[in-house]
C-alpha cells in the first residue's frame, strides 16, 4: 500500500474537514462540487458526525450559522451560483463573528453559467459578496492535496480570528485526483465561552448582527475593521518561485497558477527571466510583495479563468511601477498554454 | 520524464476507472500523478474522458493539451482528440467502433479491435483492462508491476471473493497488451 | 401584615422594558414563553432564536442565550442550533411575515424533518415593524400599506393557514393555534407551549403553536378593539383548535 493516496480534491475538502474536527456540515447538490456532500453522507455517521441535506442553499448556510453559533466546527459547500445565494447569511456570520468554513468548488458564470471550473468568483470572494464592510479570509488551493491542508488550515484560523473562512477552489481542482498525504486529526480546540449553549451559572450570550443606533452600529464596525486588520497582519500567505532574477512575473492562483509554473519551466528551459507569485490567502492579498517586485522586474502577467478580477488588485499593488498584462479564458475554457507562452515571449521582446 | 496522455470514449466503457487505475500504478512508483475527469451530464451515456499525467517532476497544468498519447474508444472521441495528439505521439482507436482511418501521418496510429477481443473473453466488463494493456504497451508510463499492485489496491476488496475475476482483469490486460504490440509489429 | 409575593417576574425574561405598542400581544407571548421555560426548569439549557419583524428584539428580552437569525431563516438557524447542542432546549420566535412568506421553506422542511424544537409563531395578519404592510396572513379585504383598497384575492391570493399546512406533515408532533385576547385563552396559550416544549424534551420533534395576535398600530385600531377584531375577523378563518398531535 502507498503512503500517499489518491484522492479527488473535493474528497480531500470532506476529508480535511473531518480531520480538522468539524461534524456539522450543511449543504446542497451542485455541480462540481457534489463530492462534498456525498463523501460526508457517507464518512459523517462513522465519525460521529451530522451530515444534513438541505431544503436550499440559503438553508444550509443558515444551519452552519445555528451550528458554529453553539461553538461547533461547522461548514457547508456550494458552486458558483448556490455560493450567490449564501451571500446574505456570509455578511451575517461576519457581522456575528462567527467562524465557519465556506467552499466554493467554483464553476463559469454568470448567471447558470456552466459547470467547468472557472475563477470568475474572485470578486464575490474578496470584495465582498454580500453587504457591508466585511472581509472574509479566503484560501485559494492549486493542488488536491492543498485541498486537504487548506481546509484544515481554514478552521484552525476560523477559530483563532472568529472569522468566517472562504475556500475559493474551482472545478478542476475540486475534480481532479493526485496523491495526497493524510495528516493526523486535530486533537486541540480552542474554549467558545461565547458560545449560545444555555446560560448556565453565566450571563446570557447573545449572537446578533442588529444594532438599530447607528452609533453603536459604527462602533461594532471599528471593530470589526480592527480585527481585519489583525487577520491581515497575520495570516497573508504566498509562494514565490524563481522570482529573485525574473524579468517578467506570472501572477496566478488556483488552478491557473498550475499553468503558470508549467509556462516558467517552459520559458526557463529557453532562457527567459520568468517568475511565478501565487497568491495563497486572496485576501488577505500580497500587495506589499507584488510592489517591491514591481520596483525591479520589467512586467507582471496575471493569468486567471476569468475575464479579469484578481488583475485589479495586481495593478493596485504595482501602482503603475510596471506594466501589468492580463491573460483568461472565461466561461469554463480552460486557458491554453501555448498561447500564455505567446504572451510571455511577446512581453519579453522574443 | 512527463507522460501526458488522454483517454476518451462513451460513458460506461470503464474509461475513466482505466485512467485513475493507470495513476494509481504511477502512485505505486512514488511518481507525481494527476487524473481529471471530463464531468458532468455527459457522465451519463454520453462522452466520458479523462486526462493523465505521470511525471519524475512536479506537475503544472494537470488538464492534458497535447497529449503523447490518446486512446479513443469510439468515433466521437476521435473526432475531438485526434488533432489534440503532439507530434510524434502515438494515437490508438478501437477500430471495432470506429470505422474512419487515422487520418495524422506525423503520428504513431494503431488500429486496434478491442470490442472483439473483449468478445473473445466472454465479457464486454473486461473492454477496459484490454484498452489499459494498449496504453501501457505504447506508453511505457510505468512497471507491469505496479499496475498489478494498483488493481489489488482498487479492486482488491471487491474481488477478493472472486479471484477469476481479478484473474480475468489480467487476461485482459495482457491481450491489450498483445494486440498493441502486433500492431505495432504489423 | 404579612406580604406574600404573587406575581413577579420569570427569570427567563430580562428586565428590559419592551418596544411593543401599547395592546399589541407579543408581550404576553414573550410572558407565556418565559413562564413555561421557568416552570420546567430549562432556562440555563435553553437557546431561543430570534428572526426579523417586531420580535426581532427577543433576544434583549429572553433572558436565555439567544442567537437572531435573518429574515425567515430561524427554523434553519434552530435546526443548526438543535443539531449542534442536541441536548439544549432551542425555540423560535417568529412572526407571519417571517415565517409565512419569506422563510415558508425553511418553517415547511424542519417541520417536514421532525426537527426537535419548539417554534412560536405569532400571528398578526401584518407587517409591523416595516410600518403596516401586507402579510401573507392578511385578510380578503383588509387594508394595508400595500393593500390600501384591501387585499385583493385576484392579486394577491388567499391568506396562508400556517397551523393547516404544517399539520398535513408527518414531521410535527403537536400543531396548535390559540390566541391571547381573553384570560381564558391566555391559559389555554401557556399551556400549548408548555406542551410543545414538552414534547421537544421527550425528544417527539417539532412543535407548532401559532397564537394570534394584535397590531393596534398598524390595524389603526385601539387596545381594546383590537383584542375584539381577533375575534371579529381572526379567527373566523383562522379556527382556534389543535390540527395535529401524536
Amino acid at each position: 500500500m502507498s503512503e500517499k493516496i489518491l484522492l479527488k480534491g473535493n474528497e480531500a475538502c470532506a476529508m480535511g474537514a473531518i480531520l480538522a474536527g468539524c461534524r456539522h456540515y450543511f449543504g446542497y447538490p451542485i455541480t462540481p462540487q457534489t463530492e462534498i456532500p456525498e463523501y460526508f453522507a457517507k464518512h459523517m455517521p462513522e465519525a460521529g458526525g451530522v451530515f444534513l441535506q438541505a431544503e436550499s442553499e440559503i438553508a444550509a448556510i443558515s444551519m452552519v450559522y445555528g451550528a458554529a453559533a453553539t461553538g461547533r466546527r461547522a461548514m457547508t459547500s456550494s458552486s458558483s451560483p448556490g455560493i450567490s445565494l449564501k451571500q446574505e447569511t456570509i455578511s451575517t456570520l461576519s457581522a456575528g463573528d462567527l467562524p465557519c468554513l465556506i467552499v466554493n468548488v467554483a464553476r463559469g458564470g454568470p448567471g447558470l453559467g456552466c459547470i467547468q471550473g472557472a475563477q470568475s468568483d474572485y470578486f464575490q470572494s474578496v470584495k465582498g459578496g454580500g453587504h457591508g464592510d466585511y472581509r472574509l479570509l479566503t484560501l485559494a488551493p492549486n493542488s488536491v492535496q492543498e485541498m486537504m491542508d487548506l481546509t484544515i488550515l481554514g478552521f484552525e484560523l476560523a477559530d483563532k480570528h472568529r472569522n468566517p473562512v472562504l475556500i475559493l477552489s474551482d472545478g478542476v481542482v475540486g475534480q481532479m485526483m493526485e496523491p495526497v498525504s493524510v495528516p493526523e486529526p486535530v486533537t486541540s480546540f480552542p474554549e467558545k465561552p461565547w458560545a449560545a449553549v444555555g446560560a448556565k451559572g453565566r450571563p446570557k450570550n447573545i449572537i446578533n448582527t442588529l444594532h438599530l443606533n447607528a452609533a453603536v452600529c459604527e462602533e461594532r464596525n471599528r471593530e470589526l475593521q480592527a480585527k481585519y486588520k489583525r487577520i491581515a497582519d497575520a495570516e497573508l500567505r504566498y509562494e514565490e518561485i524563481d522570482t529573485q532574477d525574473a524579468d517578467l512575473v506570472l501572477v496566478a492562483y488556483g488552478i491557473s497558477s498550475r499553468i503558470a509554473l508549467t509556462v516558467k519551466n517552459r520559458a526557463r528551459a529557453e532562457g527567459l527571466k520568468v517568475g511565478v507569485l501565487r497568491p495563497i490567502t486572496l485576501w488577505p492579498f500580497p500587495t506589499e510583495a507584488l510592489r517591491r517586485l514591481a520596483e525591479r522586474v520589467k512586467g507582471f502577467l496575471a493569468i486567471e479563468q476569468s475575464a479579469g478580477q484578481m488583475v485589479e488588485d495586481v495593478r493596485l499593488a504595482v501602482e503603475g511601477r510596471a506594466p501589468v498584462a492580463f491573460h483568461g479564458r472565461s466561461g469554463g475554457v480552460m486557458i491554453q498554454l501555448d498561447d500564455v507562452e505567446a504572451d510571455v515571449r511577446k512581453l519579453l521582446g522574443r | 520524464m512527463m507522460h501526458e496522455m488522454i483517454f476518451a470514449g462513451f460513458g460506461g466503457q470503464g474509461i475513466m476507472l482505466m485512467g485513475q487505475l493507470l495513476a494509481q500504478a504511477g502512485l505505486e512508483e512514488k511518481r507525481n500523478v494527476s487524473w481529471i475527469p471530463s464531468y458532468g451530464p455527459e457522465m451519463r451515456g454520453g462522452a466520458a474522458n479523462c486526462s493523465v499525467v505521470i511525471s519524475d517532476e512536479v506537475i503544472g497544468a494537470p488538464v492534458v493539451q497535447k497529449p503523447q498519447l490518446a486512446l479513443a474508444m469510439n468515433l466521437q472521441s476521435k473526432e475531438k482528440f485526434e488533432e489534440m495528439v503532439a507530434p510524434g505521439g502515438q494515437f490508438i482507436i478501437n477500430g471495432s467502433i470506429v470505422p474512419d482511418p487515422p487520418r495524422r501521418a506525423d503520428v504513431r496510429n494503431y488500429v486496434l479491435p478491442l470490442n472483439e477481443l473483449a468478445a473473445g473473453l466472454k465479457s464486454a466488463k473486461v473492454l477496459n483492462m484490454i484498452a489499459l494493456g494498449a496504453v501501457f504497451e505504447a506508453s511505457q508510463a510505468v512497471a507491469e508491476e505496479s499496475v498489478y499492485k494498483a488493481m489489488d489496491f482498487m479492486f482488491g476488496k471487491k474481488l477478493a471473493s472472486r479471484p477469476d475475476l481479478a484473474e480475468l482483469n489480467r487476461k485482459a490486460f495482457q491481450a491489450g497488451r498483445e494486440a498493441l504490440k502486433k500492431a505495432a509489429q504489423g | 401584615m404579612e406580604e406574600k409575593l404573587v406575581f413577579s417576574r420569570p427569570e427567563a425574561l430580562t428586565d428590559m422594558p419592551t418596544h411593543y405598542c401599547p395592546g399589541c400581544h407579543h408581550g404576553i407571548i414573550h410572558r407565556l414563553v418565559a413562564e413555561v421555560i421557568d416552570e420546567l426548569g430549562v432556562r440555563e439549557n435553553t437557546v431561543g432564536v430570534a428572526s426579523v419583524g417586531c420580535s426581532i428584539l427577543a433576544y434583549d428580552y429572553f433572558n436565555v442565550d439567544m442567537v437572531g437569525a435573518l429574515h425567515g431563516r430561524a427554523p434553519a438557524v434552530a435546526t443548526g442550533v438543535k443539531r449542534g447542542r442536541p441536548d439544549s432546549v432551542v425555540f423560535t420566535y417568529q412572526g407571519d411575515g417571517d415565517l409565512a412568506a419569506i422563510g415558508t421553506a425553511e418553517i415547511i422542511h424542519a417541520a417536514a424533518r421532525g426537527e426537535n424544537f419548539t417554534v412560536v409563531f405569532v400571528n398578526n395578519a401584518i407587517y409591523g415593524m416595516t410600518g403596516g404592510q401586507m402579510a401573507p396572513t392578511t385578510l380578503d379585504g383588509q387594508r394595508t400599506q400595500t393593500s390600501p383598497a384591501g387585499r385583493d384575492p385576484h392579486l394577491a391570493g388567499h391568506p396562508l393557514r400556517m397551523s393547516e399546512l404544517i399539520a398535513t406533515l408527518s414531521g410535527p408532533s403537536f400543531v396548535t393555534r390559540t390566541a391571547v385576547n381573553t384570560p381564558a385563552r391566555i391559559n389555554q396559550t401557556r399551556k400549548a407551549i408548555k406542551k410543545a416544549f414538552e414534547l421537544q424534551l421527550a425528544g417527539r420533534g417539532l412543535g407548532f403553536v401559532e397564537v394570534l395576535s394584535t397590531c393596534p398600530t398598524n390595524w389603526g385600531l385601539g387596545a381594546v378593539e383590537s383584542g375584539q377584531w381577533v375575534d371579529s375577523h381572526m379567527i373566523p378563518y383562522y379556527p382556534l383548535g389543535v390540527f395535529k398531535e401524536d
